[in-house]
């Protein structure tokens, strides 16, 4: 990467408002071909617009686009593949239903006269495939394969239609470290072949893994532009917050006085047949039980069967010391649990529904359908919340979907507090949400269990687990293998974790 | 909010369009008399006319709002009426030289009785797909296909006469100067309306369309209310089904309701309720229903040969559609922004 070099892409002066509120304003990004860039910012910060102005998903008020010095303006995502600009969403969004092949070339089928070349087309895909390291049989079922194996075949795609930029928003949010390392390689081996990947991540380890330079927006306002060398990760996090977060760290709670108070929940050999084994654990009020573990050790699994969306076929639950029998949400929301869920797309919000409607849902569930709150109360309770959680939002009546990701999840956050529930579990509600809002949300957690509430903190990512909780039980391979009290360290976490049974 | 923002704009414009057609090639079309103290005219006859339609779109807006559909509404209206007919059945006795009118079981019975079969039709409905889990539109098919099987074993593949007087009033009835069935229908629409807004019901409903997955998680009972809707959607069609066989005064299990599915499923959409579920607004499909009836009205009062009426609908509704479109609109819009003249691009 030379700086003497013309940029392939180079934005300038981007506005760009929605309903009023203003996303962008004179954002600017420049990529050199052969260099992987970092687009960085806290939620909200206007990232995603403006990778949607430039991949023809939303146009511009105001601004330029330059592609190779020539003015463009992509007026869809199909436009701007056509010009170049190629696009790896978040959640990738191909057809589960169709083979690898037809995925990678769908809409552009090669042609033998007026049929599908099929041997032709699995040919070119399974040489796509191979370039990107991965061997596999391209006549499956998209679905049949793993997010990685998708995502892989998501940037196949982009790369068949010889794009010029390659754009990859969050796509390491749903891998494991295997899968990232893997994508990583490909993405190196794509940057030395000349093309330019702009690259969006929360996980700041990834960027300095990654990327040669740094752009970084706030409040839809272009900061700077830095080489990754010379922009050190408190001055980038203090770029993207606006103010010098001094690493903060949340003190380690106290341990608690195991016992003195009863606890609130306690599981004997609670489990299911082939999703959890027999498992015990207790949950008293005000503590907050850290969930530990890697993918697949049964960290959801045993929180839904906590919540009644899987049923125990073993052992028993309790509540306040008494035997309950939780056969769906309604019966935990009953008893006065809420379980915010690891995958706030599919199962958390409700999209075109208004914020307002989203915070009071649960509650409104809890009350019945004939109790209604009414509109005054509906406003006064979410007003309140998106006060004390900060949640940005042009207004009440702002339909969710159109909300960053970190206040979706505060919204979720809101939707049951707002049922003051006696137990909250929370499953994975920092992921792909930036550094400041992972923070509010631990301050947060951290707060509730102060006021009395239980609350038991599922999280991939150890550290965040370690800070926060007064107890951790870890699990592996669908059993708990063990507790550790506050106060230890990630590596003993860890060493659970790999200890041979 | 400007006025062609608000979600039943473009539906009121369609519909105002069409009663314009009407008006200009029939010059008699907008006059309304009184006679007998009851209020006639085209207007009133296609508010009668659009009743029944009304009274199944109402039925079908929630089923479609929870993400679903009910392809056997047509099927159940022809159940409702043959259950209808039969147990009223009724002939004219004289007795000591006074005339009296007797039906087979009193008519009380016969409405009741045809509501609750209306009401379980729904609930075999509501059973295969909230229940079951059946895809909706194959769950209904099922009761679609064997509802007018089940309607011909009622009148023994006969189409049956009613001959009992007081049981006109349900299809031809006026009260308060207007036609019965449109009040029955405005009262259903009035009570549906409280029962969605002023209970949480509706956002119940509208969640569970949106995203069942969320809201299951979040407390709701999706599958009750998706069971219910189903069910209320079967009692509208039996509601409708009363009425249908009043009017003609007879019921035929081959025709009573037949394409009415189709019909609701498009004034639903017409009145701007998305056939992917989530928001729906009742009034809108209550004036979808009568966008469907003033169209047919113009069709018969037109003139246009019989033969042809069903190609002569298809190619309204495509231009409706067309009209409705935010996309179209906007395309439209484009192409004349960039034919017009040179000063403007300027």
């Amino acid at each position: 990467m030379t700086e003497s070099a013309s940029p392939v892409l180079a934005l300038s002066g981007i506005d760009k408002g929605f309903l009023g509120v203003r996303a962008l304003h004179a954002a600017a990004l420049r990529l050199f071909p052969g260099e992987v860039h970092a687009l960085m910012g806290q939620n909200g910060a206007g990232k995603s617009t403006l990778i949607k102005v430039l991949t023809g998903v939303y146009r511009a008020d105001a601004g330029s686009i330059r592609l190779q010095g020539q003015e463009v303006r992509p007026r869809s995502p199909l436009e701007a593949q056509r010009l170049g600009i190629s696009t790896v969403y978040q959640e990738v969004n191909l057809c589960p239903n169709l083979s690898l092949a037809e995925n990678i070339f769908a809409g552009r089928y090669p042609r033998k006269g007026w049929r599908i070349d099929w041997a032709r087309m699995n040919r070119d895909a399974r040489e796509l495939l191979v370039h990107l390291h991965l061997e596999i049989d391209v006549t499956r079922l998209l679905s049949s394969y793993p997010v990685a194996v998708q995502q892989m075949v998501a940037i196949a795609r982009a790369l068949s239609v010889s794009a010029k930029v390659l754009v990859l928003d969050e796509p390491t949010s749903s891998l494991d470290e295997e899968e990232v390392r893997r994508l990583f390689e490909v993405l190196r081996q794509l940057r030395d072949e000349g093309m330019a990947i702009l690259f969006v991540t929360h996980f700041l380890d990834q960027v300095y893994a990654l990327a040669d330079r740094i752009t970084v927006l706030r409040n839809g306002e272009l900061v700077g532009e830095w080489a990754t060398r010379d922009l050190p990760a408190p001055a980038l996090i203090a770029a993207m917050v606006g103010r010098e977060l001094a690493q903060r760290r949340a003190a380690t709670p106290p341990p608690q006085d195991a016992g003195a108070v009863e606890p609130l929940l306690a599981l004997r050999g609670l489990g299911r047949k082939g999703l959890m084994q027999p498992t015990d654990l207790a949950l008293r009020p005000g503590e907050v039980l850290g969930l530990a573990g890697l993918l697949g050790s049964g960290r959801t699994e045993l929180a839904q069967l906590i919540f009644g969306l899987k049923h125990a076929d073993r052992g028993e639950l309790r509540l306040d010391d008494r035997a309950r029998n939780v056969r769906s949400p309604l019966d935990a929301v009953g008893l006065g649990m809420g379980l915010m869920p690891e995958d706030r797309k599919t199962d958390g919000i409700v999209p075109e529904l208004s914020v307002r409607e989203n915070i009071i849902l649960a509650l409104q569930a809890r009350r019945g359908m004939w109790n209604r709150l009414s509109g005054q109360e509906q406003t006064q309770l979410a007003e309140q919340f998106v006060r004390a959680l900060g949640i940005q939002t042009a207004d009440l009546d702002t339909p969710i979907g159109l909300l960053s990701g970190g206040n979706q999840q505060k919204a979720l956050l809101a939707r049951w507090l707002a049922t003051h529930p006696r137990l909250l579990i929370l499953d994975e509600p920092t992921r792909g949400i930036d550094v400041a809002a992972k923070q509010e949300i631990m301050d947060e957690i951290l707060r509730l269990a102060g006021e009395g509430m239980a609350v038991l903190f599922i999280s991939s990512e150890i550290d965040e687990v370690v800070r926060v909780s007064h107890r951790i039980a870890v699990l592996r391979d669908r059993r708990k293998v063990g507790e550790l009290p506050a106060g230890c360290q990630e590596q003993d976490v860890y060493h659970l974790i790999a200890q041979q049974p | 909010m400007t006025p062609w923002h608000h979600r039943l704009f473009w539906p009121l414009v369609t519909l105002a369009l069409l009663l314009a057609v009407n008006a200009l090639f029939n010059a008699s079309f907008l006059h309304v008399e009184v006679r007998d103290g009851h209020l006639y005219g085209s207007l009133l006859d296609i508010l009668k006319g659009a009743a029944p339609l009304m009274l199944v779109s109402l039925g079908m807006t929630l089923v479609i709002a929870t993400r679903g559909i009910d392809i056997s509404v047509g099927a159940v209206v022809a159940i409702a009426a043959a259950v209808a007919a039969w147990m009223i059945g009724g002939s004219l006795v004289i007795h000591d030289g006074v005339a009296t009118h007797v039906s087979r079981f009193p008519m009380w019975a016969a409405i009741v009785a045809v509501l609750l079969v209306g009401l379980l039709c729904g609930a075999w409905n509501g059973a295969l797909v909230a229940g079951v889990g059946m895809q909706p539109i194959i769950a209904t098919l099922i009761l679609m296909v064997a509802g007018r099987g089940v309607a011909q074993l009622i009148t023994n593949g006969q189409i049956i006469t009613i001959y009992y007087a007081p049981y006109f009033y349900l299809g031809n009835g006026h009260l308060a100067a207007l036609p019965f069935p449109f009040l029955l229908a405005m009262a259903v629409f009035a009570a549906l309306a409280l029962l969605t807004r002023r209970t949480a019901l509706g956002l119940f409903i509208e969640s569970v369309g949106i995203n069942p997955s969320a809201a299951h998680l979040a407390g709701l009972p999706a599958r009750r209310i998706t069971f219910w809707v189903y069910a209320f959607c079967g009692l509208c069609a039996g509601v409708a089904g009363l009425i249908v066989s009043s009017t003609i005064k007879s019921a035929d299990g081959n025709n009573a309701g037949l394409l009415m599915e189709l019909d609701a499923i498009l004034a639903v959409t017409l009145g701007g309720t998305a056939l992917t579920g989530g928001r729906f607004s009742l009034a809108g499909s209550v004036i979808g229903a009568l966008i469907i009836q003033t169209l047919t009205y113009a069709i018969y009062s037109l003139g246009v040969p019989p033969e042809v009426n069903l190609v002569v609908k298809a190619g309204v509704v495509f231009a409706v559609m067309l009209l409705q479109s935010p996309e179209f609109r906007r395309t439209v819009a484009g192409r004349v922004r960039r034919a017009g003249p040179p000063a403007e691009a300027a």
